[in-house]
């Protein structure tokens, strides 16, 4: 899709009109395209304010009480994470990491922008990066082929942190794969490169001894259409 | 938009709940507590929200169970990533609202057969209690209503199945048999229309009075 038209997706993301695949393309755009960044703001104030031109009935008065309710247990079982702890070194070999995910995560966090809204970005979002570093069984494997790290928590979830990546090609995406053997390859993250740090939490466990690997992309493609230009082995 | 927040309608005040020590905060500072993990300041959020989320989420879904599953998702979505939210990108009101929408859309992408009937059609187990609405409510439900009558009946047409129907642009293209690119400057264009004139002066202070007297 040319970059005209994808400018011309921004009302259509704010209304929700957007297929999965349209979504993540255009969310891919916004990262770096500030205009569009500033539209969507505006056009989501808007999109909002829709939902009162509705006529409709109360909600049950219970549904607040269920609201409370689960909020409150959630709290309960809420691992705390202490501010300040992804500061100090964490583990010896995710510490370096650690550093780098303490300064850029501000950054990051306030880049994210429709991504705010989003529910999927939510759950694998700078909290899952949090954790993963509060973890002190986290692991720390060197990228090949780029500046970074991959960071596996106990869990085997992980993020990829790389520095001074370069953007892609202009109208292209970056996506990162997780893969048991080299072969068959999951999606796992599509995402672009950030001044300074890019911290790009993946959406699917890192199998033991898996590899993550990055490939430059159109769009977001169910598998890799070209070779990897670099990788992450946990072998 | 800072007028949802502020002021209070003095009649809205009367018949709050007992635990109201938030009531005078800012949308924003109550998601600031609530990244804290305050429930009083989540509680506030649900009094202010929770009607308004609730009546979007119905008209998408046309099913008082779903349209209360959409909102508790939401609002706990909010409790979740409260600590990721940027006021510089958009109101707490708007963040809310996205997150509403997007979950009622989510749903209502997986039961199909919902959004071809007419939103009048369906039974509702309760009949719309104007009395119970805040008249700061009912007056930006007027606001909207009168800006969506001044788009085009195209534009109109492509913003509602789009929003209230959940259709995706693709989707629209083929049920109205127009060309992708036609649908996609609908929305645009209207959409664009839409926010020049809610931008437009917000109500003025003897507005409130007069509609507050009127309820
Ligand atoms: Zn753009």
């Amino acid at each position: 899709m040319g970059q005209d038209a994808i400018h011309d997706l921004t009302a259509a993301y704010a209304l929700n009109a957007l297929d999965a695949h349209e979504e993540a393309e255009y969310e891919a755009h916004l990262g770096r395209c500030a205009g569009c960044r500033g539209e969507l703001a505006s056009f989501q104030t808007t999109a909002a304010s829709l939902a009162y031109a509705v006529d409709a009935p109360a909600p049950s008065p219970a549904l607040r009480d269920r609201i409370l309710a689960q909020a409150k247990v959630e709290r309960s079982n809420l691992i705390e994470f202490p501010r300040r702890r992804w500061l100090v070194p964490v583990a010896s070999g995710a510490a370096a990491a650690a550093a780098v995910v303490a300064v850029s995560l501000g950054l990051w966090a306030a880049s994210l922008s429709s991504s705010l809204d989003d529910e999927r970005e939510a759950r694998y979002g700078q909290e899952r990066v949090l954790a993963l570093m509060a973890d002190p069984a986290a692991e720390a494997f060197p990228v090949n082929g780029a500046q970074g790290t991959l960071v596996v928590a106990s869990g085997r979830e992980g993020a990829l942190i790389l520095q001074n990546l370069k953007a892609a090609p202009e109208g292209k995406i970056y996506e990162a794969w997780v893969s048991r053997d080299g072969k068959e390859m999951l999606r796992a993250a599509t995402f672009v490169a950030r001044g300074g740090a890019t911290v790009v939490p993946l959406s699917r466990p890192v199998p033991a001894g898996g590899l993550v690997a990055v490939t430059v992309e159109d769009e977001p493609v169910d598998e890799p259409t070209g070779k990897p230009i670099f990788t992450a082995d946990t072998a | 938009m800072t007028v949802l927040a502020f002021p209070v309608p003095a009649h809205r005040v009367v018949k709050m709940r007992i635990r109201k020590e938030h009531a005078h905060l800012s949308d924003e500072a109550l998601v600031a507590l609530v990244a804290r993990s305050d429930e009083a300041a989540l509680a506030e959020l649900y009094d202010r929200y929770g009607r308004i989320a609730f009546g979007l989420a119905l008209r998408v879904l046309r099913d008082r169970t779903l349209a209360e599953d959409a909102v508790q998702d939401a609002l706990l979505t909010v409790w979740r990533s409260a600590t990721r939210f940027v006021p510089e990108r958009a109101s707490a009101r708007t963040w809310i609202l996205t997150l509403v929408h997007r979950r009622a859309v989510d749903l209502v992408r997986r039961e199909q057969h919902r959004r071809t009937e007419p939103y009048e059609a369906i039974e509702l187990s309760a009949a719309p209690d104007s009395t119970d609405e805040t008249a700061l409510l009912s007056l930006e439900r007027a606001r909207v209503q009168e800006a969506l009558k001044k788009l085009s009946d195209q534009q109109r047409e492509a913003i509602e199945l789009a929003y209230y129907g959940g259709f995706t642009q693709s989707e629209l293209a083929e049920r109205l048999g127009e060309p992708l690119g036609t649908i996609k400057s609908r929305m645009f264009n209207g959409l664009a229309r839409l926010r020049d004139m809610l931008q437009e002066a917000v109500p003025e202070e003897e507005e409130w009075d007069r509609t507050r007297s009127t309820t």
